[in-house]
């Protein structure tokens, strides 16, 4: 082992990594801009909402990763914590994009269908609740259902959850950065302690709002149906893909010469956090489904009557395979969890797999289904993706580059993390 | 011939210990075991002691406990007694899921407790053999099969020049406290 790291190291944002990420956001763009023109404005729209959900989602996760280091006094990961670190630089612009596309989706119409061959002019997200008229006794669009939700579903409550939800995870990440920095100038426990203090806050705020923000932003798009797992299930959605998306970067990191002191051991525990956490994920899910089943009770069992119609089925089931066999099978033995090439290989089956959880979440209660099970993802879907990859890896990265030295030096824990060995 | 068995170097520090260990395989003494009080870092593969294989055992024993209740609950509620739960198919298999999930949970957990007391002797009632009781407290035992590893002096003063507190010459293998 080298023990000799500089920990001056500094990461340098260019080449390949800046090229790709640019022609990613460009490709999203044109995707975007396509998408509207050709009339294909609500699938757009879905797509918008999924990435930005996702690219929420993943920086709020760095955010709760850095929380819980802190929390459980961890001394394994000090030294890769400027990973997570730059997911909550990013999040801010990441909650504003999603706030704007949420805002937008709230106020442009279009004419389109809703519910069983009604037409209406509707918002392009939430048209179900949003819809005019939907509250109001004696309109053609009252809904008694969702009438009765009104207090909780309505515009300006949801706009201000959003925002303060997102705002909340903003800040309490700008704290965790900052004290870390100046840390890195000062020394001492102070910042330490300081950070334990605001991470235990952190989390005590993220664990009660965290489901509330997904039955906001993805549940609501069905808003007849409700799940009481579904912000579990969500997390455990944001939670391994982060921990994918972390564990890739350090992966490609190491590989391109930084971080040379992330070990196989560094790693080793990642993959044992994102085979747990996939279980964990297998088990929230399928709580979910079972009660759901079990009961058959037709208001509940809608929404996964919906995802088994047969052109979401075959990606419904392959939801399971990507998210819950594929780590399962893959990277259940040590071995497999310390070669770097099979847990990158992981990795990248579990973020495709989440997105893909998150598209089966989505689509079929924006969209719906259209034409055969192969034409349900389009080029939009792929388009808009690979955007939004693009932009989270150049303001991720562009985030690492402004770090003053690539690992936190005065953490108190670093020698532990240094000399991390299981 | 001496009758010494064994040759234990006991240490009072994990340091002097696996200075021992070093100076033991520099001469190449073979060594037969290490016993501590405390898991030693890295002295795994100081002594090049293999992986444990205790991951495998658990995972078969917990694919045998997911197929057997699987088994079971097929042959109680579709093969002999079907019964209609709500409208369901006699073989719904998401209600089977939790029970299997545990049984393979329940095989594993105890299929690796059982292989583990296997694998080191260990039964409940049964006193544990040891070469040097205070091993379990708070010294560091190094042991040496005493059988070729001639002439003892040599090991002797290895062991001493370690840091070892004390060497013992034990005829029997195990001292016994049943």
């Amino acid at each position: 082992m080298n023990t000799h790291n500089s920990l001056d190291e500094q990461f340098v944002f260019t080449g390949k990594a800046k090229t790709w990420s640019l022609v990613g956001i460009v490709v999203g763009l044109i995707t975007i801009a396509g998408g509207f023109l050709f009339g294909y404005g609500e699938r757009t729209f879905a797509n918008l909402l999924l990435c930005g959900y996702y690219f929420a989602c993943v920086c709020t996760a760095g955010v709760f990763f850095c929380a819980l280091q802190y929390v459980a006094q961890a001394g394994w990961s000090a030294s890769l914590l400027r990973v997570p670190q730059a997911f909550a630089k990013v999040l801010p612009i990441a909650a504003a994009i999603l706030f704007i596309i949420i805002f937008a989706g709230l106020n442009l119409t279009h004419h389109t269908e809703v519910g069983e061959g009604k037409e209406a002019v509707a918002p392009y997200l939430y048209k179900l609740w949003h819809l005019n008229g939907v509250t109001v006794k004696g309109s053609e669009n009252y809904d008694p259902v969702l009438a009765g939700k009104a207090g909780f579903l309505n515009m300006p409550f949801f706009l201000f959850r959003i925002f303060l939800f997102l705002g909340a995870y903003a800040t309490f990440g700008y704290l965790l950065t900052k004290y870390s920095n100046t840390e890195d100038e000062l020394g001492g426990l102070f910042y330490y302690k300081k950070s334990f203090t605001i991470s235990a806050a952190f989390l005590v705020i993220f664990g009660f709002t965290q489901p509330v923000f997904s039955f906001d932003v993805v549940m609501s798009l069905e808003a007849h149906w409700f799940s009481t797992m579904f912000g579990w299930y969500n997390f455990a959605a944001m939670w391994v893909s982060t921990l994918s998306i972390i564990t890739l970067t350090i992966i490609l990191l190491r590989k391109s010469g930084y971080m040379q002191w992330i070990t196989q051991d560094h790693l080793h525990n990642l993959g044992q956090l994102m085979f747990g956490f996939s279980i964990f994920w297998t088990y929230v899910w399928f709580a979910q489904f079972l009660l759901i089943y079990y009961a058959n009770i037709p208001e509940e069992s809608v929404y996964f009557l919906r995802r088994w119609e047969p052109e979401f089925k075959p990606w419904f089931w392959l939801t399971i395979i990507l998210n819950f066999m594929a780590p399962l099978l893959i990277i259940m033995s040590r071995d497999s969890k310390r070669a770097t090439s099979v847990l990158k290989a992981t990795c990248i089956i579990l973020i495709v797999g989440h997105w893909l959880d998150y598209f089966i979440m989505i689509m079929p209660g924006t969209i719906g289904a259209h034409g055969e099970w192969w034409s349900q993802i389009t080029p939009i879907e792929i388009g808009v993706a690979l955007g939004f990859a693009g932009l989270f890896s150049y303001l991720m990265l562009n985030a690492l580059s402004k770090f003053k030295s690539l690992i936190p030096k005065k953490h108190p824990f670093l020698q532990e993390s240094l000399h991390h060995h299981i | 011939m001496s009758s010494t068995k064994y040759i234990l170097g006991i240490f009072d520090d994990p340091d002097d210990l696996m200075h021992g260990i070093d100076n033991l395989q520099k001469n190449s003494v073979p060594i037969y075991d290490v016993y501590t009080p405390m898991p030693i870092h890295g002295i795994d593969a100081k002594l090049g002691i293999k992986d444990s294989r205790l991951g495998y055992a658990a995972f078969m024993f917990g694919c045998m406990g997911g197929t057997t209740i699987f088994t079971l609950v097929y042959y109680f509620l579709v093969h002999d007694w079907p019964m209609d739960i709500g409208g369901k198919n006699f073989f719904a298999i998401p209600d089977f899921i939790p029970v299997t999930f545990e049984w393979t949970v329940l095989y594993a957990s105890y299929g690796m407790a059982f292989t583990f007391f296997f694998a080191t002797h260990l039964f409940p009632g049964r006193a544990p053999r040891v070469m040097d009781l205070r091993a379990t407290n708070d010294k560091f035992v190094i042991a040496i099969d005493a059988k070729g590893n001639i002439p003892h002096e040599d090991i002797n003063t290895i062991l001493k020049e370690a840091g070892a507190s004390e060497v013992k010459h034990n005829d029997r293998k195990y001292v016994s406290y049943e």
